[in-house]
């Protein structure tokens, strides 16, 4: 399938064709297709990815050994996305056809305007080469978080305060509403109390139906800001033209898809009761 | 609104939430205000048409033209925005480079749209094991996030034109089968889909002429909407070196050659970036006010 033999670029220039044939049956691509297919799955089974030129072997513990830069950039991303997309999305509800409203509604065009890694280069620009606040590449302490999450955060930041905004108008309007004002609850006690809990479930819908995203996105910030992460990885592989370790992080993104979509699933029932019984 | 130019939001257009609340309460944006976002974002489209077109006539310099003795050179009166790393016109590099963006978007969405609708339409028509078949294929290409899936099969077929567009198309061709064939299901049991059926129109035509006007409406939204993503997985492609090979002035491959330089001319990184930004906000501009205006479920 893919092109460019792998027995002929792994032996090298100087190889000579005996060489490169003993490495080829020596890495089992003189076997037939549908062997080496269900070969393959036998050892995907039993976590054996294949033979990495990398890593000269297994490619799943250096993978493993990756995963947890990329799950942190992930869960600040995700933090963040909570701490500045909720309140900003409240705000704008209950400043409704006011400044905040407008602020808000302009910023968010913009952020789904800009490709991520080019906001993380104009951080770059502004904090570290201009101020020298940042570190601008690499991962040395929390400093070296920031504009990495910033970057991969500022889109679902900008989704989750539209979705919040539009779903608070919506409960804003509702009759529980109305009893909560008239059994004299000022506006803040009747937001925080009553309708941030409905105003919640959006968020989490956000967050799930944009995983591919922070997945997808997290391999190009990886990338610009020299993330030791697996994103990172596997543009290096993609270079080194190492397709069994492109494989294995491909998978890998999969999994990590499939396991958040089920977490989103699990933490939708918890929010929201009224599903507990559908 | 659902997410627009989402980078990789798998059920654009089909899971809206927050559209549907903002409406009722009123807070949608008059019709007028959605009739300026679309002459805005279609006025700045032309605009990029136009420098796509006429590129090379426009550009004051060649787009590979090099300077070498005004080398990473910051805004002058001959080079407005500069130059770059081997002496070359910022400005030219950037009006050239439309065409690349612009057509790798444009022919990814158009391909999209047509193999997706053409799978939504048999999918949803036929029901049965042929909906079972190609509805297991595309939840399968759903599983692999979008930007995620561009880049392995970028890496596959190796950067380059072909590559990219390949890549995006495919990323985009499941979600357009789903909406397209959620679509169909709804119109197939209508009274004139059976009445062309019972007459003996043959399938083919009843899909042409009897279901595919009721999901056009649709697939010009989605469509329109999508053009703003492919614009941002062809830079992303472009940034991490799988999309179109330098010296071809594309815009992400043009940010990526310049983050080596950012500490000595941040100038290099601030046009591209712009002109991709630009572009993206006028496909989403212009495809929610084409929504706004086409779905009558919207004009509450």
């Amino acid at each position: 399938m893919v092109p460019g033999d792998e027995a002929t670029l792994m032996a090298g220039a100087t190889a000579s064709q005996a060489d490169i044939d003993l490495l080829r049956a020596r890495l089992g691509l003189d076997r037939p297709l549908v062997e080496q297919y269900t070969t393959r799955l036998a050892g995907l089974a039993r976590g054996n990815f294949g033979y990495s030129s990398t890593f000269r072997g297994n490619p799943l513990p250096h993978v493993l050994a990756r995963l947890p830069a990329t799950m942190l950039l992930m869960a600040t991303a995700i933090l963040a996305t909570v701490l500045l997309g909720l309140p900003a999305g409240v705000l704008a509800a209950v400043a409704h056809n006011r400044w905040p409203d407008y602020l808000l509604s302009f910023l968010v065009v913009g952020l789904l305007a800009v490709p991520n890694f080019w906001l993380g280069l104009m951080l770059i620009v502004v904090l570290s080469v201009e101020r020298g606040w940042l570190p601008s590449f690499g991962f040395s302490g929390l400093a070296s978080l920031v504009m990495p999450t910033i970057a991969l955060a500022a889109r679902l930041v900008a989704l989750v305060a539209r979705m919040t905004r539009g779903v608070m108008l919506e409960e804003l309007a509702k009759d529980y509403v109305r009893t909560a004002h008239a059994k004299g609850l000022d506006t803040a006690a009747v937001v925080a109390r009553h309708v941030l809990r409905n105003a919640l479930i959006p968020t989490v819908t956000v967050i799930g139906l944009q995983t591919g995203y922070l997945l997808g996105g997290s391999v190009v910030v990886e990338r610009l800001f020299a993330w030791p992460g697996i994103g990172d990885l596997m543009i290096n592989a993609i270079g080194a033209r190492d397709h069994t370790l492109v494989q294995a992080i491909t998978i890998l993104f999969v999994v990590g898809f499939l396991l958040v979509n089920l977490a989103v699933d699990v933490l939708y029932v918890l929010i929201n009761p009224r599903l507990r019984h559908a | 609104m659902p997410e627009s130019g989402g980078g990789a939001d798998l059920y654009a257009g089909w899971v809206d939430p927050g559209g549907v609340g903002a409406q009722t309460a009123g807070a949608g944006p008059t019709r007028r205000r959605r009739g300026a976002h679309m002459l805005l974002g279609g006025g700045l489209l032309v605009g990029y048409v136009a420098l796509a077109a006429l590129g090379p006539w426009l550009a004051p310099y060649g787009a590979n033209e090099q300077d070498l003795l005004g080398v990473l050179a910051p805004a002058s009166a001959e080079h407005w925005l500069g130059t770059d790393q081997i002496g070359r016109d910022l400005l030219s590099r950037i009006v050239v480079g439309a065409r690349f963006t612009l057509t790798a978007a444009l022919v990814s969405v158009i391909l999209a749209a047509s193999v997706g609708a053409t799978v939504g339409l048999v999918a949803g028509y036929f029901g049965g094991r042929i909906d079972g078949g190609l509805m297991a294929v595309a939840d399968l290409l759903l599983t692999v996030p979008n930007l995620i899936l561009a880049i392995a099969i970028a890496s596959v077929i190796g950067a380059g034109m072909t590559g990219l567009i390949v890549a995006t198309t495919t990323s985009f061709v499941a979600p357009v089968a789903r909406l397209i064939r959620g679509r169909v299901l709804e119109v197939r049991q209508e009274d004139f889909v059976q009445a062309a059926r019972a007459v003996g129109v043959r399938d083919a035509r009843i899909l042409a002429r009897h279901v595919l006007p009721h999901a056009t409406t649709t697939l010009v939204i989605e469509t329109s909407l999508l053009a703003g993503q492919a614009v941002l997985i062809g830079s992303a492609l472009g940034f991490l070196g799988l999309g179109v090979r330098p010296p071809a002035p594309e815009w992400g491959t043009m940010l990526s050659g310049g983050r080596e330089f950012i500490e000595v001319a941040p100038h290099l990184v601030v046009a591209p970036g712009v002109a991709i930004s630009l572009l993206v906000f006028a496909f989403n501009v212009f495809g929610d006010g084409l929504r706004d205006r086409l779905d009558p479920r919207r004009h509450a």
